[in-house]
């Protein structure tokens, strides 16, 4: 590595990414591939994983047990199985990668949910000899749901059926045509052998017939941000700084993260709950004071006017004000061993504030193999429903379609603190 | 803030790292009574510490640094914290195991687990129970190890500081759920997302001071089990048979107790050449601390409250 190389890996943005898909899809030993190939796996992980194979197994680099090395509870070892979320990171010249790497049995579909909350792209494994499961219907809808920007469809273990360019189209059409109705739109399939090599960070030779890029080509070009600073301006207060000291008596700064958009010193903002606008004075940070701040930067920012602004207000464009309701209706996934009912109460979490609400009614389930909608009394842990919940005092929000940041929700059981349900505003 | 991280509205990987860990910095201020940072000295407490000043900037921070110390730091360690603590006006708070230390407690006659467990382990437990505090910040990051790869940002501890990995609350977009019960807390990572390389860069970037130990240097040093330990005069009768001071040059990639942490030969004596180094690396840092090796050693010190 030299100078420049430095400068580089200073400069490469950071993409956040899902793997769905269960054990026998080969995800474990994706991703095992991806991290061994991008030198994400040290050697002396490598060989901590060789020495628990035990001494009868022959330990050359092709046969090691990639899965062991993603698995990192011990109960997961013993069992063989994912079930917790883990966290990845690999880099590469051109960007840095952090993977959620989720299990994909239908009961920790809240895993799935987890992982995938933060991720700009998904990779969904299918296993070649399979095809189109159920199971991958399910994630492909769920990753829709969550409106993932874009969908990579692995088909991996092409090695299994002997890399028949036939067996990939075949998955590849029924797919496109799946997503299509889901209304998915940036769909990508790459046909691969995880455990060979092929298509995942090298082109390998066993695929010759396919003319697109490799799944780290991809990952490396996709768009990572997404367009979260071409939307409306939205800021919600995490906290009023007010050092109070003698150098600065009078200070009051609004400390956030910007949600979505873009702002400017001189800009009018409008504080969404009570309507009170101001200009911002300043945009504060500590290596100096910005002219322009833009999502999902952390800044503090000062206004002209002293007006009455505390933890979960919101700073907005006065020309695009979220929109505010006391009835809210949202997809919910829910993710608590108690069902939610109809009439019980939860606290949501929406961005910087937290409000009462009940269940005022579940508009449907979501039977998540058919899609068909179904009624239900309850809504049970991994089951995904419409929700409508009467709020306290009104919620400012933009739809999840919209922006995902002042459109999404955490539900908090009020007994056991637990959080329980995950909300997509529709 | 340069020009360039701002054209076309980009965040550098880095710069999206750093906004992240200081929103949820300013999260647990906002929803906790009483959170405290912990402060271990090393390079992973420098940044945190860096990323808490600018979170709260242009005020100070609103909580106090707590250095769980258990005697046996590298002397460098203490110079410096004290030093750096008084520079940037934190408030450091410093807590031992002395009944354990009254005991003699040490690696070789007790074991590494044992020693580890009570001064470490009890000592932060006990020093989080006397300030009753309701959320400790920690420098951990998952890709460490594979255990820490299964921890959340908000990492519940139950009345007795336990871990429980099965039963941990899924955190969904960047959504913390701060609610705790009356006799619990939270460990809180706000750097959970950055790797090894990551903390080196940002420190190249940003100028933050770190202790010197991180630089190459010739130093006296006594080869144990493939692993170069630094030697000090009081060491002299500590030495085992065949063992003999040699002067290496040498540095840590990680800081921990003298007695279990060992160096690495290395020619890095400035930023640069570290981060040239760290990125040549075949092998992770936490190599060189005896304290992980064993089967599960990390996931089971996790449960019963260890950082």
């Amino acid at each position: 590595m030299t100078e420049l190389n430095i400068k580089m890996t200073k400069e490469i943005e950071l993409l956040r990414l899902v793997t769905v898909g269960s054990v026998d899809d080969g995800k474990s030993t994706l991703i095992g591939r991806l991290l061994v190939d991008t030198k994400g796996a040290f050697e002396d992980q490598l060989l901590a994983v060789r020495k628990q194979r035990g001494a009868e197994t022959v330990a050359s680099a092709a046969e090691i047990d990639l899965a062991m090395l993603t698995d990192g509870l011990s109960a997961e070892r013993e069992q063989g199985i994912t079930i917790d979320v883990a966290y990845r990171y690999f880099a590469t010249p051109k960007r840095k990668f952090i993977m959620a790497d989720c299990p994909g049995h239908e009961q920790y579909t809240r895993n799935m949910v987890t992982g995938a909350s933060t991720a700009s792209a998904a990779i969904i494994l299918i296993d070649a000899r399979n095809g189109v499961m159920q199971q991958t219907r399910r994630h492909t809808h769920i990753l829709g749901l969550l409106n993932i920007p874009h969908l990579i469809v692995a088909v991996n273990k092409m090695d299994l059926v002997g890399f028949d360019q036939k067996v990939y189209e075949g998955i590849r059409s029924e797919m496109q045509a799946y997503c299509e109705k889901q209304g998915v739109q940036d769909l990508i399939c790459i046909p691969m052998s995880a455990l060979e090599g092929d298509m995942v960070a090298v082109r390998g030779e066993n695929l010759a017939w396919y003319e697109g890029l490799t799944l780290l080509e991809t990952l490396e070009t996709l768009s990572a941000l997404g367009d979260i600073d071409s939307k409306p301006f939205r800021f919600p207060v995490q906290l009023v700084n007010r050092p109070q000291t003698a150098e600065l008596p009078d200070y009051r700064g609004f400390m956030g993260a910007i949600a979505s958009g873009t702002v400017k010193v001189g800009d009018e903002v409008v504080v969404a709950s009570t309507g009170l606008s101001s200009k911002v004075a300043e945009i504060v940070t500590f290596d100096g004071n910005l002219q322009e701040a833009f999502a999902p930067q952390s800044i503090t920012l000062t206004l002209e006017d002293d007006i009455d602004i505390s933890r979960g207000d919101m700073l907005v464009h006065p020309q695009a004000v979220p929109s505010d309701t006391k009835e809210l209706v949202a997809n919910v996934c829910w993710i608590g061993s108690e069902p939610l009912s109809v009439r019980k109460k939860y606290l949501l979490k929406h961005t910087t504030s937290t409000v009462k609400a009940m269940v005022n009614s579940i508009d449907f389930r979501r039977n998540i193999n058919t899609l068909d909608k179904e009624s239900a009394d309850e809504l049970e842990m991994n089951e995904i429903g419409q929700i409508t919940f009467k709020l306290l005092k009104p919620l400012f929000y933009d739809s999840y379609a919209d922006n995902r940041s002042t459109g999404s929700f955490i539900v908090i059981d009020t007994f056991t603190n637990n959080t329980v349900g995950a909300g997509m505003i529709v | 803030m340069s020009e360039s991280e701002i054209t076309e509205h980009k965040l550098t990987q880095l710069k999206a790292l750093e906004a992240e860990s200081i929103h949820i910095i300013r999260e647990v201020v906002a929803e906790f009574r009483n959170p405290v940072m912990l402060y271990s000295v090393g390079k992973d407490s420098s940044v945190l510490l860096h990323l808490a000043r600018k979170a709260f900037y242009p005020a100070k921070l609103p909580f106090p640094l707590l250095h769980v110390d258990t005697g046996y730091k590298f002397r460098e360690m203490y110079e410096f914290r004290d030093n750096y603590c008084k520079e940037v006006g934190a408030d450091l708070i410093v807590r031992r195991n002395e009944d354990a230390i009254a005991k003699g407690m040490n690696p070789k006659d007790f074991g590494v687990a044992r020693c580890c467990g009570l001064l470490k382990t009890q000592g932060l437990l006990d020093a989080l129970e006397e300030g009753e505090y309701d959320a400790a910040f920690g420098g951990a990051r998952r890709d460490e190890e594979r255990s820490r790869a299964k921890e959340r940002v908000f990492s519940m501890r139950d009345e007795f500081g336990q871990w429980d990995p099965k039963n941990q609350r899924p955190e969904l977009w960047s959504i913390y759920n701060g609610r705790i019960h009356e006799g619990e807390s939270v460990r809180v990572f706000p750097i959970s997302n950055w790797t090894e390389m990551d903390v080196w860069l940002y420190i190249r970037e940003e100028k933050i001071p770190i202790v010197p130990l991180y630089f190459a240097k010739e130093r006296l040093m006594v080869e144990r089990k493939n692993m170069l330990i630094p030697y000090y005069e009081e060491m002299k009768d500590q030495l085992l048979e065949g063992e003999e001071p040699k002067m290496v040059m040498s540095r840590f990639r990680t800081l921990g107790c003298s007695p279990c942490t060992g160096a690495v030969r290395s020619s890095a004596t400035n930023m640069d050449e570290i981060v040239i180094e760290a990125a040549a690396a075949r092998r992770s840092e936490r190599e060189t601390r005896i304290i992980d090796h064993g089967s599960n050693s990390m996931e089971d010190k996790k449960k019963e409250g260890y950082f």
